[in-house]
């Protein structure tokens, strides 16, 4: 690895640091306008034209709290508690194939932090610890609605991460390959993974809703029960990592569904174009479906109601799981049958 | 029983048919139903910016007219606050003395004549009930305030200055001010 290699790759991190943050801070933003136009109402317009200064003013307003631990609390996990969520809510965006290559200053440079052959084993497995950061500031804050919280997301994170592997899997099993570069290159132009597996996606979506602790399955800060739920003892910016890095993660995942299914930076009739002018085609293709799964992923959100627990429960492994391993079971026939093992 | 609305619903508890259970037709629906009210045209009225329209013959805040003369058309004859069904016009007359014929029309005058705009409806039954034209509801919105004796006007807070008449034209019927 050379200096100019390190040089690129920092400069991308850095830069994929600043959009998921700024993403994620403008997610705010777009979804206090959503939620108010379904609601037949205007929305945050105070601050600059049309309130794009919003989220500026509602992060000083959240570093100018007092940041306050209980007497209770343990110290340490509860303020590494957001640490883990935003960690985890950032890193998993390294292993995502932004574009085609850009040639900038002689080089070729690859728009992927990492492009690791076991792309998607890491962003689950990344995912996976995502809940930690909720468990252990709902442990942490010694309250048994943050705990009531915690319990919630974490027994929701199993119940569906399952369901949302073995979706997973068949894209796995039509590609050949875990890494995400593979996945998407394989969807060149149109050929996108949704045609061939329409239902994975499906049960993917819902799963990721579930992930995410969006709604419909957003128990785990389910105001009405719990108060806020596992960060009611957080105030300051600590709460603000909290609900930032939902929306990172939601950034993400959007990022990911489009990347397994939506066929990531490919759109049709790209062949038309090549070099600098596809690279930046492609980066605008895949900025813009992250940007439909987000309006979708906020329109349901002030569209239907919140699960009751049970109802989460039995949609989840009755369900949900059955379905993906049908839907896999299928999948594998219909390979072994193309590729001749049968 | 007969039912008395076109509203009446029989409710069923039915079990849920496999249409219903798979929950996505319902909630695409939904979806659409939101969709709708997203892509509506916004209502608000955006309000220091922005002002509402008042209907011509809004009822706000009451003014004490004078003729083309300059001259109180008041008589205090106390027939407004006979008809005030909240009881929030108050006044005392006085006889017009030798020297004040610019100033009030006839020989009677109020010398006194206050509303408490915290008692008042607005419902424009002390402008029927008068009968000399002397006041009338305006479209001028009765400010806050933060003392409760502040919202008593008295009349020079009624009455219209020479410099600043109030057009109230668009709330005189036809023909009227030759009835009164």
């Amino acid at each position: 690895m050379d200096t100019a290699m390190l040089i690129e790759k920092s400069v991308l991190v850095l830069l994929l640091f600043l959009i998921s943050l700024g993403v994620a801070a403008y997610q705010t933003y777009f979804e206090r306008k959503l939620a108010a136009w379904i609601q037949d109402r205007v929305g945050p317009d105070r601050a600059g034209p049309f309130g794009i200064l919003q989220p500026i003013a509602d992060g000083t307003k959240m570093f100018l709290k007092e940041d306050f631990i209980p007497a209770k609390a343990d110290k340490w996990l509860f303020i590494i508690g957001p640490g883990i969520s935003m960690f985890t809510a950032l890193i998993t965006s390294s292993v995502i194939p932004w574009g085609t290559n850009l040639s900038l200053f002689g080089r070729d440079i690859s728009l992927q932090v990492a492009d690791f052959n076991i792309g998607i084993l890491f962003v689950f497995g990344v995912v996976s610890i995502g809940v930690y950061g909720i468990m252990i500031g709902g442990w942490a804050s010694n309250n048994k609605y943050s705990l009531y919280g915690a319990i919630r997301a974490s027994s929701q994170m199993i119940s569906y991460e399952l369901a949302m592997g073995i979706s997973a899997i068949t894209i796995v099993m039509l590609t050949g390959s875990l890494s995400l570069n593979d996945i998407v290159e394989s969807q060149h132009g149109m050929n996108w993974n949704v045609f061939y597996q329409p239902v994975a996606f499906f049960v993917f979506f819902i799963t990721s809703l579930a992930e995410l602790n969006r709604a419909p399955f957003d128990l785990p800060e389910c105001e009405s029960e719990l108060i806020g739920g596992y960060h009611t003892e957080y105030s300051s910016m600590k709460l603000g990592l909290y609900l930032f890095s939902e929306y990172t993660s939601m950034f993400v995942s959007a990022a990911i569904m489009a990347t397994l299914f939506f066929g990531g930076y490919n759109f049709p009739g790209m062949d038309a174009f090549s070099g600098n002018v596809l690279a930046i085609l492609s980066i605008t293709a895949f900025a813009l479906k992250i940007f439909l799964f987000i309006f979708v992923i906020m329109w349901i959100r002030w569209t239907i109601p919140r699960f009751r627990f049970d109802q989460l429960m039995h949609l989840g492994w009755k369900v949900l799981i059955p379905v993906a391993i049908v839907n896999m079971l299928i999948t594998g026939i219909v390979v072994a049958w193309n590729q001749g093992w049968m | 029983m007969e039912s008395l609305t076109n509203r009446k619903k029989v409710v069923s508890d039915k079990p849920m048919t496999l249409w219903e259970k798979i929950y996505i037709p319902a909630i695409v629906g939904g979806m659409m139903t939101t969709m709708r009210h997203m892509l509506r045209r916004r209502k608000t009225i955006k309000y220091p910016e922005e002002t509402r329209v008042f209907a011509p013959v809004y009822r706000g805040q009451h003014v004490l007219k004078r003729d083309e003369q300059g001259r109180e058309n008041c008589t205090a004859c106390g027939l407004c606050a006979v008809a005030c069904p909240a009881e929030a016009i108050t006044m005392t007359s006085a006889e017009r003395v030798k020297g004040e014929e610019h100033l009030y029309r006839e020989e009677k005058y109020a010398s006194s004549y206050e509303i408490n705009m915290l008692r008042c409806i607005f419902c424009g039954l002390c402008e029927e009930a008068c009968p000399k034209e002397a006041i009338f509801l305006t479209d001028r919105i009765v400010t806050t305030e933060f003392e409760r004796d502040e919202f008593i006007y008295g009349k020079e807070k009624l009455v219209e200055s020479l410099d600043d008449r109030i057009d109230i034209t668009k709330r005189q019927f036809t023909g009227k001010r030759t009835e009164k």
